[in-house]
């Protein structure tokens, strides 16, 4: 598929002139060659190191624009609005408005890895995604998104307990952004699978509701754990200015 | 037969201990009937899946790497593992380790910090279970064991992500005739038309179901989920064979909620393919745990005298 570079021009940026000849040829109307000339100032020179500096983003300086990413992307097969290889550009250019415009899509990059393997460069453009996620939520340009709150739900039990619970999860996660459980697709499955009665398998689920599934003897690996996540955060912080203490 | 993995260490994940659950049930039946004995893990964790590695990933490689060491300890050199994510993170915590001295660091503090042996690169590998059969029992093996054929049965052999990318953690794959393709994976394509099952061209064999995602993004997942139920029909498929219990739980959930939600019917069933080969070596369909997949195949089973 090729990129739609043209999709990148906003039509306010298009200059349509109602009556203009070149050289004899007449060229009014709408043509698209004509992208009226601006002059941009407020780049942000520090956004290319501060994403570099969260996990995920160390290697994007390598990226040489060929797109690959973008080409092989499955979110990107669903919208076109989501271009990692325009994103990348845009970063590495310090275009910090232009980036922010897509700022509640980024999130939805689903980790295929198709851009990963991909990339001539390895420029780990998967990690790159995840990278300017937190970014725009540290910075406070988002709010947390919903991928993000199901990543701290689910790792939070890992914490907790060494394994996860997925009814614990589902129901938190429901919780967490306000929706119902009881969705008729999720009444649908319940409803199918309760006809066939596995009782075994129903037993289980109960039991695992009931007493945590768990890791004995997790304490010292949770507590190791939450010393160096905290150090690696307060790090992340620090990198890109924010203040202690500060949201988020 | 090579004789290979006839004994190894089994990590079967958080997954398959509940949603996934008739993926381990009819993996153990598996090895059972082919006579390969599985020894699970001791107090074996989570490892990571998908999403610990977007708070850290080198806690996501620590957590891992655990798992890596519990079966060192156990006198393990190789542990199999048949969740996609699971084999997934092992097996990048084996090249992280051998390759970056910033991730050894971190897995030799915070396991010395909670008091376990620290997992040494290149000590313990890991396969995946269409590996582990394929390596232990083959084509070949399986054709001479075969009590029940699949012959009949339409299958499209759906990999997903995590089993071929990206590429530079699987140093074992594209190595040539008789290795597996991170570009076209075929290993569950052999496995099961040695079971006597027609494997139908399925372009989507590693297109992505939008899994990591499944709850947080619905809509983006039931449209790819719908994207892969369609093009299995539309390639003849009667079932989709499955190697992962998020793929397999997505699908299953989402070509409900395509219906519901979408108004967009499919008929495909999803069966995971070590069901497929227990039912192919006469365990009966409920043995291999038919009745706890989401996706109910019994019709069609019953149409085709399996199960």
């Amino acid at each position: 598929m090729p990129i739609h570079e043209k999709s990148l021009i906003r039509p306010e940026n298009l200059a349509i002139h109602e009556d203009l000849t070149i050289e004899g040829v007449d060229v009014s109307g709408h043509w698209s060659t004509f992208i009226k000339s601006r002059a941009v100032t407020d780049y942000n020179e520090a956004m290319e190191q501060e994403i570099a500096a969260l996990p995920g983003g160390e290697y994007i300086h390598r990226c040489w624009q060929c797109g690959s990413c973008t080409n092989s992307c499955t979110v990107n097969a669903v919208n076109p609005d989501f271009n990692p290889r325009y994103w990348i550009y845009l970063i590495r250019l310090g275009m910090e408005e232009e980036l922010l415009r897509d700022k509640d899509i980024v999130w939805q990059c689903v980790s295929c890895n198709k851009c990963t393997y991909a990339c001539p460069r390895d420029v780990n453009p998967e990690g790159v995604m995840k990278a300017t996620a937190h970014w725009l939520e540290l910075k406070g340009h988002t709010d947390q998104k919903p991928s993000m709150a199901f990543d701290e739900i689910f790792s939070a039990q890992v914490f907790a307990t060494g394994k996860i619970e997925e009814g614990r999860i589902i129901r938190q996660f429901f919780a967490r952004t306000g929706q119902s459980l009881f969705q008729d697709w999720l009444l649908a499955l319940a409803r199918g699978l309760a006809k066939r009665l596995p009782v075994g398998l129903l037993a289980r689920l109960g039991f695992a509701a009931l007493f945590r599934p768990r890791t004995s003897g997790w304490g010292r690996a949770q507590a190791a754990m939450a010393e160096y996540l905290g150090e690696q955060q307060a790090a992340r912080r620090s990198a890109l200015g924010i203040e202690e203490g500060a949201k988020r | 037969m090579s004789g290979k993995h006839r004994k190894v260490a089994y990590y079967p994940g958080c997954a398959l201990e509940e949603t996934g659950h008739a993926y381990n049930r009819s993996t153990k039946e598996l090895g059972k009937a082919l006579g390969l004995e599985l020894v699970e893990l001791e107090n074996w964790n989570c490892c990571g899946a998908m999403e610990v590695k977007n708070l850290d990933p080198k806690l996501q490689t620590y957590l891992s790497a655990r798992n890596l060491a519990i079966a060192g300890k156990m006198g393990f050199d190789t542990v199999m593992a048949p969740c996609n994510g699971c084999y997934h993170n092992l097996k990048k915590a084996e090249y992280d380790l051998g390759h970056d001295a910033g991730s050894r660091e971190v897995v030799e503090r915070l396991s010395q910090k909670a008091g376990h042996e620290t997992y040494e690169a290149g000590g313990v590998s890991t396969i995946h279970a269409l590996d582990w059969i394929k390596e232990a029992i083959g084509e070949d093996g399986l054709k001479n064991r075969v009590e029940n054929s699949l012959k009949g049965l339409k299958i499209a052999n759906y990999y997903g992500c995590m089993y071929t990318r990206p590429r530079h953690i699987f140093p074992e794959k594209d190595k040539g005739p008789g290795s597996e393709s991170t570009s076209k994976p075929h290993f569950m394509d052999d496995l099961l038309a040695a079971a006597g099952a027609d494997c139908v061209e399925f372009p989507l064999r590693t297109a992505c179901c939008g899994g990591a995602h499944t709850l947080s993004d619905s809509d983006i997942s039931t449209k790819l989920v719908l994207n892969l139920l369609t093009t299995a029909e539309a390639c003849g498929a009667e079932v989709i064979a499955t190697e992962c219990p998020t793929c397999h739980t997505g699908l299953e959930m989402h070509q409900v909620r395509a219906e519901k939600v979408f108004g967009r019917k499919t008929r495909v069933k999803i069966l995971y393919f070590t069901q497929l080969l227990g039912m192919a070596l006469g365990l009966s369909a409920r043995r291999v745990g038919v009745q706890e997949n989401l996706s109910d195949a019994s019709d069609l089973l019953r149409q085709k005298g399996l199960g």
